[in-house]
């Protein structure tokens, strides 16, 4: 039987493609609870160790400078910024606006394209101009 | 009232009122953790160095003390309704559901009060010579 092919898709389990709408909605939830663990763990180190003294203050530094500490920080970093993307465009979708499909299309490329650029932008200042 | 379908057996019984709630606090501290998150990453910025004399001597004011504190509970808290959202749709099994929003429950407020004693202990302390 033929069949319509601009019929929409079944939204079930197992029949879906990707697409930027359904992308930043994993995509959200991906990156806050990462940083609900690993980036909370790290605050929360930064601030004990702070509070703790010099010495323990300078074994989290030497994991904060050291690349392993960095790939982590512009990880978390990229999480916040994607996160922050997505949460912006959750609240306008939260009053009713924006489903329109290129409309909302849009948004949601936007998103990634947003937390890629704050990333590097972020990263380039700290690493090249302020060294 | 009907008992051939679950929406007939439920209609009629109303909500239980308090569904929206959780919804409503999920984006109002939202809208806290933006503020506030934008605020530490500006303010980390312009922090001329990251050393522990440096970082000690900017949290220690009161300025910065608060709001870190505000920043934490506002974090915290959004971060344990987004786990607990993560939880209700995966975990399906009830007591397994229960044991894990209890671990969510005792891993947000043993990091944030061990966050929040951080920030006072360094504020109410100063910064040691």
């Amino acid at each position: 039987m033929a069949q319509n092919r601009a019929r929409p898709i079944s939204p079930h389990l197992s029949i879906w493609k990707w697409g930027a709408h359904m992308a930043t909605s994993i995509f959200h939830r991906a990156t806050g609870d990462g940083m609900a663990i690993v980036g909370a763990m790290a605050l929360v180190w930064w601030l004990t160790a702070a509070a703790s003294g010099k010495d323990s203050y300078d074994y989290f530094l030497s994991w904060a400078t050291h690349w392993t500490g960095q790939v982590v920080l512009i990880g978390l970093s990229w999480a916040f910024f994607q996160h922050m993307a997505s949460g912006l465009r959750h609240l306008v979708l939260d009053i009713g606006a924006g489903y329109e499909l290129t409309i909302n299309r849009f948004w949601a490329r936007a998103t990634f394209v947003f937390g890629v650029v704050m990333t590097a932008a972020l990263w380039s200042y700290l690493l090249f101009v302020k060294g | 009232m009907g008992n051939g379908t679950g929406l007939g057996r439920v209609r009629g019984l109303g909500s239980a009122k308090h569904g929206g709630g959780h919804w409503v606090i999920h984006r109002m501290t939202a809208i806290g953790t933006l503020l506030l998150m934008l605020w530490l990453v500006f303010s980390l910025v312009r922090l001329p160095a990251y050393d522990f004399a440096t970082v000690r001597l900017w949290l220690e004011q009161a300025i910065v003390a608060v709001p870190m504190m505000l920043l934490v509970i506002s974090v915290f808290w959004h971060f344990r309704i987004g786990l607990q959202v993560l939880i209700e749709d995966y975990v399906h099994e009830e007591g397994l559901k229960f044991a894990s929003l209890l671990g969510l429950t005792f891993y947000t407020f043993g990091m944030g009060a061990l966050a929040l004693f951080a920030i006072a202990k360094i504020a109410l302390t100063g910064t040691p010579n």
